[in-house]
């Protein structure tokens, strides 16, 4: 466990476990607020993959477009989108970061260049392409970068946009969470070559597999993919390794997977491999990550807070938000 | 400028790509064959040479991947004009047309609008065959969120992509495939026109034939031959197949009291069935007669000509169809 960068300060090291440990501390609770029938619909919690969402956060810009998944949760909250309004989108009140009309699935936000929240699998690929087009054409140093699971390289969008992204040498940041199972297939009952970089490296898209446990390892191999992006080289894939502990959705009985394999992958995991680190490294007692986990369950309460207080939208808005309300 | 100039379809589509692409540096057009090939109805035959390859994009046949490279550049601030060659290949791009085109501005709460032209040609009448004659506007009219267009005469063609690119919302414009050859005038091609709003082409009292695209024609051929039995045909070119101008259709429905939807559509689950639907409700007691269809018959369209005219809703059937509501000698 003692694979923490040289160099490495207590106050960075402390800040990564606080970003990874609001997303633990916002899921669990989301996982209680849906036994309680505050969140309905579907739920698909990220546990396990919170290294992932944080690394790539840390190195991508203001500037940059960011394209997620139906399980998103995460990589909204390390893109630092409100998360008392994050709660109130899961509770479908009109306070929502998109207004209560998307729920879990549909993240938006527009101050921070966050366009959802796609619950087609492969969907955000092009849209990602499309994002990166528009970035090169003004000539900006922007990046879009796109979120999808392993089970979206089966998808035929995921082929056409890599041909797309590398044939423009458009600046797109793929970013696979290979987590092993789509819903309850495994990657290698579904695909004929589970080496996922190797598929992209066969459209001329750089790509690399990243340990997607390891906090560091994602935030370097993103900051230098971006680099590489950002100077007009073309698009990368990045392939992070990595295991979803809970089940898929909250209608999951995970018959398809044993026991004795989620707890070995817990073991692994970025939070427990983080804290374990900076304890063995002297960089954190046990009060610092007791405090931090109090932090983000202050922030969390007040963010339940908030939700449970806003307000439904009312029916006769029904048919809003159809079409644009102002002209662009 | 008001003079006329006599153009084809082809011309005037091409001319209004040209003007949106001198106008707004955001626009560019995107497409398969768009660019070295011209077009693969030559709509865009020497633009690539004019605006240069970051404008005009060449895409490979990946229309899934284009179109919603589209929907993101338009979010990401571009005015796309994506050229889907025909709609029959749009159907694989229906994931990104109505699971992110017509949903993004709901469910984001109105915060990511999504102002892409997409254009594709459409329908029958050059021997194509049943995969490359297709007629499925009922299909996007179908879906909130999108606006549907279909200009069948040439000044409409010039002008309604401008209002398009305008229009913050997906705009799906439907190019009539048997119309790209025909002549016409553009009266004044810097003037606008509404993306919204159905039009009526010709006046009569006696019968009301409602319909879009090439099927604008088809009533043209058939109200002269009404005319020389004595009956005279008012026509409504809806232009826009979503929203539908319910307005113009009911007032002159209550004028003629008989109305024949021409729809190139098969009849089955067809804008047809809807403009009947919405005629029944709110003019049921202005009409002399049943509301009546002529409509492509429940069949892919065949390669034989004879076979292929006579799945389409030509002249003779909406002339028939006109006659049986007056109860004229048939």
């Amino acid at each position: 466990m003692s694979d923490l960068p040289a160099g490495l300060t207590r106050e960075r090291g402390l800040h990564l476990l606080r970003e990874m440990l609001r997303i633990r501390q916002f899921e669990d609770r989301c996982a209680e607020l849906y036994g309680a029938g505050h969140i309905r619909g579907f739920l698909h919690l990220c546990d396990g993959e919170e290294a992932i969402a944080v690394g790539v956060m840390q190195a991508l810009g203001s500037g940059d477009a960011v394209v997620s998944t139906y399980r998103e949760h995460g990589h909204a909250l390390a893109r630092h989108m409100d998360m008392g309004r994050v709660m109130a989108e899961l509770y479908g009140k009109r306070s929502g970061c998109s207004g209560g009309r998307g729920g879990s699935m549909h993240l938006f936000d527009v101050a921070t260049r966050f366009y959802g929240g796609n619950a087609i699998v492969g969907g955000g690929l092009p849209l990602a392409v499309g994002l990166a087009l528009a970035e090169h054409m003004r000539g900006s140093r922007n990046l879009a970068a796109c979120f999808f699971g392993e089970g979206a390289v089966a998808e035929g969008e995921f082929h056409e946009s890599m041909n797309l992204a590398a044939l423009w040498h458009l600046p797109v940041l793929f970013v696979c969470e290979n987590n092993l199972y789509a819903m309850g297939t495994a990657l290698a009952r579904s695909e004929s070559q589970t080496d996922i970089q190797a598929k992209a490296a066969a459209y001329g898209v750089r790509a690399a597999a990243v340990d997607g446990m390891d906090v560091f390892a994602v935030e370097a191999a993103v900051r230098d993919a971006a680099e590489y992006a950002r100077r007009g080289c073309g698009p990368v894939l990045l392939e992070m390794r990595t295991y979803r502990f809970r089940a898929h959705s909250m209608f999951d009985a995970q018959l398809y997977r044993d026991k004795a394999e989620v707890e070995e992958w817990r073991q692994r995991g970025p939070i427990i491999r983080l804290t374990t680190g900076l304890k063995a490294a002297g960089l954190m007692t046990e009060d610092d990550f007791q405090r931090l986990l109090r932090e983000a369950d202050s922030e969390v309460q007040a963010a339940v807070d908030f939700a449970g207080a806003a307000e439904w939208e009312p029916v006769e808005d029904l048919v809003r938000h159809v079409c644009a309300e102002v002209s662009s | 400028m008001n003079e006329s100039v006599r153009i084809s379809y082809r011309e005037a589509v091409k001319q209004a790509i040209r003007a949106a692409l001198h106008d707004d540096p955001r626009a560019f057009l995107m497409g398969e064959d768009v660019g070295r090939y011209g077009g693969c109805f030559a709509v865009s035959k020497g633009l690539l040479e004019e605006f240069g390859e970051q404008r005009i994009r060449d895409t490979p046949l990946s229309e899934s991947a284009f179109v919603g490279a589209g929907i993101g550049a338009a979010l990401g601030g571009m005015r796309p004009i994506v050229e889907v060659m025909t709609v029959n290949f749009s159907l694989l791009a229906l994931d990104q047309i109505v699971n992110t085109a017509a949903t993004l501005c709901h469910m984001s709460g109105g915060q990511f609008p999504v102002p892409v032209v997409i254009r594709m040609a459409t329908g029958a009448g050059r021997q194509l065959a049943a995969q490359h004659s297709h007629s499925l506007e009922a299909w996007y009219a179908h879906v909130p969120g999108l606006r549907v267009v279909e200009p069948a005469t040439i000044d409409d063609a010039r002008r309604m992509l401008r209002a398009a690119l305008a229009c913050p919302d997906p705009v799906i414009v439907f190019e009539p495939i048997s119309l790209y050859n025909m002549e016409g005038e553009v009266t004044d091609a810097a003037s606008s026109v509404p993306l919204e709003g159905a039009r009526v082409h010709r006046a009569g009292r006696d019968v009301t034939l409602v319909t879009y695209g090439a099927g604008l024609w088809r009533c043209v051929t058939a109200a002269e031959e009404l005319a020389a039995l004595g009956l005279e045909a008012e026509i409504v070119d809806l232009r826009s197949l979503r929203p539908l101008d319910d307005t113009t259709i009911m007032d002159s429905v209550r004028r003629t009291r008989r109305v024949v939807i021409v729809d190139e559509g098969w009849r089955s689950g067809s804008l047809a069935a809807e403009i009947t639907t919405r005629i029944v409700e709110q003019a049921f007691y202005d009409l002399d007669a049943p509301v009546a269809r002529v409509c492509t018959e429940e069949v892919p369209i065949p390669y034989p000509k004879h076979l292929e005219d006579a799945a389409l809703p030509g002249p003779a059937r909406i002339v028939s169809a006109v006659r049986r509501l007056v109860g004229d000698g048939q």
